[in-house]
């Protein structure tokens, strides 16, 4: 973080290790923290993506948005083609039949692809202490098949699966918390990011790929398609998903919480669900209870951080 | 000198795998196949395999960490049985169509329901057509020779495709046979070292696994189907190669006493030495009647199988498989197409046994032959016979 605070801009590499001309939808903040990741990560990487709208934006064949190292395979093992990724190159350089040097693996997924069809081999990679950075790109539904709710989809949102309807507020369940699943498997470094705070992701993703054994680095990615919002909201809507504290930012380092960016009042929530369509439908009452359960879960965040100070 | 020992099936496949000297291995655990792995995990931890152990949480994740390992020219081995080879299923696909050459050995399980861990090859078939090259082996010796072949096949760069060795669970995994290992010297130069042509690899950024629009889809999948075909002549040089350096003979089709016979049987796999003795007691009886084993099953040795059914007159295949109301079992549904076309052929009869870990005996080999000839002459209101079932 220390690192991009001054001259910022500077710091930043011009290269574009995921090239431009991809296919992703205006406003797209998925592609924008793909962007911002992939300058973190530099090009002694090899990139291990799970089928989803990164993969399909970027990959048509014959083009390719990729400028490092790519493979993408299926929806749901991602994961554990990244541990067999790491385990050949390790054992490659061991052998002498490739030259030793520092190349990171690093696993991507959309929420589906991480908290619901790959729960299992990533629970898997993280549990064996695999040497690799997995980084869930969460834009709370299934946006490419068509915005189908998931299991990260927050309480409340209306989605071609779960409508609002008249005996439906949308989404009944509230957003499973991915971050806290991956850290309880005891791995050295979780964190959240949202590419609203770019040099923030940045950092996270540079310590994650550095840290020896697995991270998991999980970002916030708006997506105007699927949360009806207006194009050029993308990073105000990021913002807001932390000034709000529906989505703070914050790291656990070998079981230690850090908050990242706290507020003293946090904005009311309103303020960020107003501006989403898929939000729209909600009565004050579910709003209310929406607020409650954000105030409740940021306490206990702050809890959390607190502890890790102390 | 290579020098005979006697080891259980399943142990002789790891120690394969051990002198083709891979580097990584993803596995989970199976029965029947469990042996296998647990024994490669014991030659990691006592250092006499230098290889990358990955204890995976599914068959799904096993083949997929094959794929990641493959992927950077890793040489990369796993195995698995009946519901583990069905939870890998869409990873096989990725497997063959990305061109990346993983050995697999599978000891052939039924397929629940109900649950069943003995063997059959309800397994294999479901998974035919995923575009790996398939070989079936007969025998614990074979089995060791075949997944040496394997290595060489599939990471050929005129090759680069997985490959599956399959050995009856149980009836072959479990059994303990006298077996010559190859000395290490003579499988490293059998094998040469794998050399992905293009790995991942930062110095040289490749893109795997891009997706095809229909424009494209075709022509990729065309591409595939030749490559799998191409690949028939380099698994004969193997096998012929093998053959001079090792002096043990590997064909597609094996026959026996088949050249003569006017009645021939066809099966896969171990089944084959039991109907062996089957055949020689009928011919002592002056039958003429004989046995051909399928080796190659992926690709299908259309060929061979021609050329060795010209002479005889009634074909019975015994498949371990059933095809839930289709045309008989599998391979019998394939080898009668295989023949359909062909001026002179002989009737196909079909037969199903030998399901779920059920022993089909020399007798019962008879059995099959006896009502197979029966059929033959007097004809039948079903597609296929199911043998040995009680009704």
């Amino acid at each position: 973080m220390e690192k991009y605070a001054v001259f910022v801009p500077k710091l930043v590499t011009k290269r574009e290790n995921f090239a431009p001309g991809h296919r992703a939808c205006i406003g797209c903040g998925e592609a924008l923290a793909v962007r911002l990741a992939c300058k973190a990560l530099g090009q002694r990487v090899i990139i291990a993506n799970a089928t989803g709208c990164m993969e399909i934006v970027s990959s048509q064949l014959p083009y390719t948005s990729w400028r490092v190292p790519w493979i993408h395979t299926l929806f749901e093992n991602t994961a554990a083609v990244a541990s067999g990724i790491g385990a050949g190159l390790k054992m490659m350089m061991k052998k002498g039949r490739i030259a030793q040097q520092e190349i990171r693996v690093v696993a991507m997924a959309g929420d589906g692809g991480t908290s619901d069809i790959g729960l299992q081999a990533l629970s898997g990679a993280l549990e064996r202490g695999d040497d690799f950075l997995y980084i869930c790109f969460d834009n709370e539904a299934y946006m490419n098949t068509g915005i189908q709710r998931s299991s990260a989809t927050p309480y409340g949102a209306s989605t071609t699966t779960s409508p609002a309807g008249k005996l439906s507020i949308g989404q009944v369940t509230w957003k499973k918390d991915m971050p806290a699943i991956a850290a309880a498997h005891d791995i050295p470094y979780v964190a959240t990011a949202c590419p609203s705070y770019p040099f923030d992701l940045m950092a996270k993703v540079a310590k994650g790929a550095a840290t020896p054994g697995p991270a998991y680095v999980h970002i916030l990615s708006p997506c105007p398609t699927g949360w009806r919002c207006a194009t050029d909201l993308t990073v105000r809507i990021g913002r807001l998903a932390v000034e709000t504290g529906i989505f703070p930012l914050y790291e656990v380092e070998n079981g230690k919480y850090r908050l990242n960016f706290d507020f003293p009042k946090l904005r009311p929530v309103t303020d960020y669900m107003k501006l989403q369509g898929r939000f729209r439908h909600l009565s004050e009452d579910v709003i209310n209870r929406i607020q409650e359960r954000v105030n409740a879960e940021y306490t206990k965040l702050k809890e959390k951080a607190h502890e890790g100070r102390g | 000198m290579a020098k005979g020992v006697g080891i259980e099936v399943s142990l002789a496949v790891a120690e394969a795998a051990k002198l083709a000297n891979v580097d990584a291995v993803a596995a989970y655990p199976i029965t029947p196949q469990t042996h296998i792995v647990e024994h490669l995990a014991e030659l990691v931890a006592n250092g006499e395999l230098d290889a990358a152990y990955i204890p995976v949480e599914s068959e799904h994740s096993a083949m997929s960490a094959c794929l990641g390992a493959s992927a950077v020219g890793a040489r990369t081995f796993t195995a698995t049985a009946g519901q583990g080879l069905e939870l890998m299923h869409e990873v096989l696909y990725v497997a063959s169509s990305m061109r990346l050459p993983v050995v697999m050995a599978v000891a052939n399980r039924a397929l629940s329901a109900p649950l069943s861990v003995w063997g059959d090859h309800s397994d294999v078939m479901a998974v035919r057509d995923t575009g790996w090259i398939q070989i079936f082996v007969e025998n614990g010796q074979e089995a060791v020779d075949n997944v040496l072949c394997a290595f060489r096949i599939g990471e050929d760069p005129r090759v680069l495709l997985p490959v599956m060795i399959h050995l009856d669970g149980f009836h072959l995994s479990h059994m303990i046979e006298p077996i010559v290992f190859p000395e290490q010297s003579e499988v490293d130069k059998f094998i040469p070292p794998f050399q992905h042509p293009l790995p991942l690899h930062p110095d040289r950024p490749v893109t795997m696994g891009a997706f095809a629009p229909p424009i494209i889809y075709s022509e990729a999948k065309k591409a595939q189907e030749v490559n799998l075909e191409a690949s028939r002549g380099i698994i004969l040089q193997c096998w012929d190669e093998f053959g001079k350096t090792f002096k043990r003979y590997y064909s597609p089709v094996e026959c026996y006493h088949s050249d003569d016979a006017k009645v021939l049987l066809l099966t896969l796999g171990s089944f084959s030495e039991t109907a062996m003795t089957a055949i020689d007691k009928m011919r002592g009886e002056g039958k003429s009647v004989g046995v051909i084993r399928l080796r190659l099953w992926r690709p299908f040795p259309f060929a061979e199988i021609r050329q060795a059914v010209r002479n005889t007159e009634v074909l019975i295949v015994l498949d371990r498989a059933i095809s839930f109301g289709g045309p008989g079992g599998p391979v019998c549904s394939e080898v009668r197409s295989a023949l359909y076309g062909e001026d002179k052929k002989p009737k196909v009869i079909g037969f199903v046994g030998g399901l779920g870990g059920r022993d089909v005996t020399p007798a019962g080999f008879e059995e099959i032959i006896n009502k197979g000839i029966e059929i033959s002459k007097r004809g039948s209101d079903r597609e296929f016979e199911i043998f040995g079932v009680r009704e």
